[in-house]
């Protein structure tokens, strides 16, 4: 009995020593993994250290080191030390120059060559360089603006890249959208672009967004980016643009051009909570009500000039560097506003939102004014904000009809109005009148010989009186000649039509339908489509 | 005392269509308003579209007695807003800017 119980002793004890052990093994395993993992870091931050050859400051190490650890575009991240997902015996195995030098430095060495030239400035230097590779900039409208943004943000070696259009090439474009080509005249503007942009720096990482911004996308776009570029050419994105903005803590660099002027401003900078003062203003905040659809012009109603727009754009990549590259603030992780955050935001360095204009025909021509700060009562930024995350996504929010809408006209009966066709038909003996109401810019480039103009006004009034004095409108009403009313794409002949009809009662007035646009469809295939 | 307050008053992003296509203007406007208050600036954007302004669209310039949305009024080079808007008090030579909003791009 007694060896019996002896022997099953011995087993008890053997099997209490190996549990013990296993649990010391499994224990050991674990210190040698988090030991591997602890050389692992050591070794990627000695040749970091090596780099720098110990002369850098720790608090840019600690920056540096993020910014290689994150996902970047390139070799970087990839080479040095990025979380074991790349193991050490792959890219020690056989080591080239070209490896044992990435890892010595953190940027590539064709990369010094590229960026050497900014960052040489103090302004930039390695850190500037590393927070640009780093960063993620969203460019809404791939036009007048977004092109040369686009170029200089490529060129400056902004890692990512993100261009947003629903719209394509037209040779009308090309004057001052300088991405696009001839060759590349029907074709969505985005892969345009990006065809343009990978053929300047091929290390940037594009990302394409084909279609226009709507409410439901807007949120879950930007979150994808750091900061946004407001390209776009009509209030209803602009309004659209900043709301998402401001909702999803990202900075804004809005610009406009029309004609000959420009203005640029940067919103929602520093980027903070709704309801936190120290935030920079939003566009709601500087521009509550949106303007009368009808006051709106667009560049290819009002014109535009290829650089006036250019500098706009320019003006927007600077200012995109220059935020991109400053020390980030130490609260909150980078650019991104901490939602979770339930203290308010210490005050940084007060901040001054400017509005800078540009003017291509004025002395100075260049202005820089100072602008509110935050609104108390702003729909979307303020403690009182009804626009929120959900009523965006929920495409509840009807931004077309907060801006309205011009229609087109349609006011005439069919007894005023005539085909082009039907015009080119009439006889040419003097027994009517065809009055042009463009501009005499526009009359200059192209008008049909016999034609009087008389520029629309704006004002039945006015524009009756300069008819009449010019003759083009009889001042007694019926002469017994026909009056026919064109412009150039049959909007204000309509007006003018009108104001004439009102006036002297005339049923002897029509409208040529269309207007030229009509004629050279229709009529004149050689008329000049300006 | 004055009876008049010398100030350079200028119109761009499109506004100076209103005002005989030209972008400055050097006017004096009486320095106090018919009930013998002194000028403030939502008398002078009354005095201008009195005497001013050329187009008859005045509704491009003024709406509801104020000035329409989209333009940003500037008063030496400060958003009115910053300076008590139609409530600040002219003074002799203040720089009035009135800025249509762009939206071309």
């Amino acid at each position: 009995m007694d060896s019996i119980n002896g022997a099953d002793a011995q087993v008890q004890r053997l099997r209490q020593h190996i549990t013990a052990t296993e649990s010391q093994l499994r224990i050991l395993k674990l210190q040698l993994q988090q030991a591997e993992q602890a050389a692992e870091a050591a070794e990627a931050a000695r040749h970091l250290n090596g780099a720098y050859q110990g002369g850098l400051p720790a608090d840019w190490r600690d920056e540096i080191f993020g910014v290689l650890h994150h996902d970047t575009p390139g070799s970087l991240a990839q080479d040095f030390g990025h979380n074991g997902e790349f193991g050490d015996a792959q890219i020690f195995a056989r080591p080239t120059t070209e490896d044992v030098r990435q890892q010595r430095w953190p940027l590539a060495s064709e990369e010094y060559k590229r960026y050497g030239r900014q960052m040489i400035m103090p302004e930039i230097g390695l850190h500037g360089q590393l927070r640009l590779k780093n960063a993620k900039v969203l460019i809404v409208g791939v036009g007048g603006l977004g092109c040369p943004a686009a170029a200089y943000l490529a060129g400056a070696g902004v890692g990512t890249l993100g261009l947003m259009d629903g719209d394509t090439v037209e040779v009308s474009n090309l004057h001052r959208q300088v991405a696009h080509s001839t060759a590349r005249v029907g074709r969505l503007k985005v892969d345009s672009a990006v065809e343009y942009l990978r053929a300047l720096n091929d290390s940037v990482n594009y990302r394409a967004h084909p279609s226009h911004l709507s409410p439901e996308k807007a949120i879950p776009i930007f979150e994808q980016y750091d900061l946004v570029l407001d390209c776009t050419d009509h209030p209803t994105s602009r309004y659209l643009i900043s709301d998402a903005c401001v909702l999803t803590g990202k900075p804004l660099v809005s610009a406009s051009a029309l004609k000959t002027e420009g203005q640029l401003i940067v919103l929602n900078s520093p980027p903070r909570l709704p309801g936190d003062v120290n935030g920079g203003p939003c566009y709601r905040c500087v521009f509550p009500k949106p303007p009368p659809a009808e006051s709106v012009l667009s560049c290819g109603e009002g014109g535009i000039l290829g650089p006036v727009v250019g500098v706009m754009g320019v003006l927007q990549a600077l200012e995109a560097i220059k935020l991109l590259t400053a020390k980030p603030v130490p609260t909150g992780p980078g650019w991104s506003m901490d939602f979770t955050a339930t203290k308010p935001s210490p005050p940084a360095e007060p901040t001054r939102p400017t509005m800078l204009m540009f003017s291509a025909y004025s002395t100075p021509q260049f202005r820089s004014v100072r602008l509110r700060s935050r609104r108390a009562d702003c729909a979307v930024c303020s403690a009182q904000a009804s626009i929120t995350r959900q009523s965006l996504t929920s495409g509840s929010l009807d931004y077309v009809a907060f801006c309205g809408v011009t229609t087109p006209l349609n006011t005439l009966t069919p007894a005023a109005r005539i085909t082009a066709t039907g015009f080119s038909r009439l006889p040419t003996d003097g027994s009517n009148i065809l009055i042009d109401v463009r501009d005499e810019t526009q009359y200059a480039i192209c008008a049909l010989r016999g034609s009087v103009n008389v520029p629309w006004t704006g004002n039945a009034d006015t524009w009756l009186d300069q008819a009449i004095m010019s003759g083009g409108v009889a001042e007694h009403g019926d002469d017994g000649r026909d009056r026919y009313v064109v412009c150039r794409l049959g909007n204000d002949s309509q007006l003018a039509v009108k104001a004439a009809m009102d006036r002297i009662g005339d049923g002897r007035v029509k409208e040529i339908k269309g207007g030229f646009r009509a004629w050279r469809e229709e009529v004149d295939p050689s008329w000049p489509d300006y | 005392m004055s009876s008049t307050i010398p100030l350079a008053v200028e119109f761009t992003g499109g506004l100076e269509l209103l005002f005989s296509n030209q972008r400055k203007h050097q006017i004096s406007v009486p320095s106090s308003d018919s009930k013998g208050a002194p000028s403030n600036v939502g008398y002078l954007v009354k005095w201008l579209c009195e005497n001013l302004i050329k187009d008859p669209r005045k509704e491009m310039f003024v709406l509801d007695h104020s000035v329409r949305p989209g333009i940003l009024v500037l008063i030496n080079d400060a958003d009115w807003e910053l300076e008590g808007e139609d409530k600040y008090e002219l003074q002799a030579n203040d720089e009035i800017v009135f800025v249509s909003t762009l939206h071309g791009g």
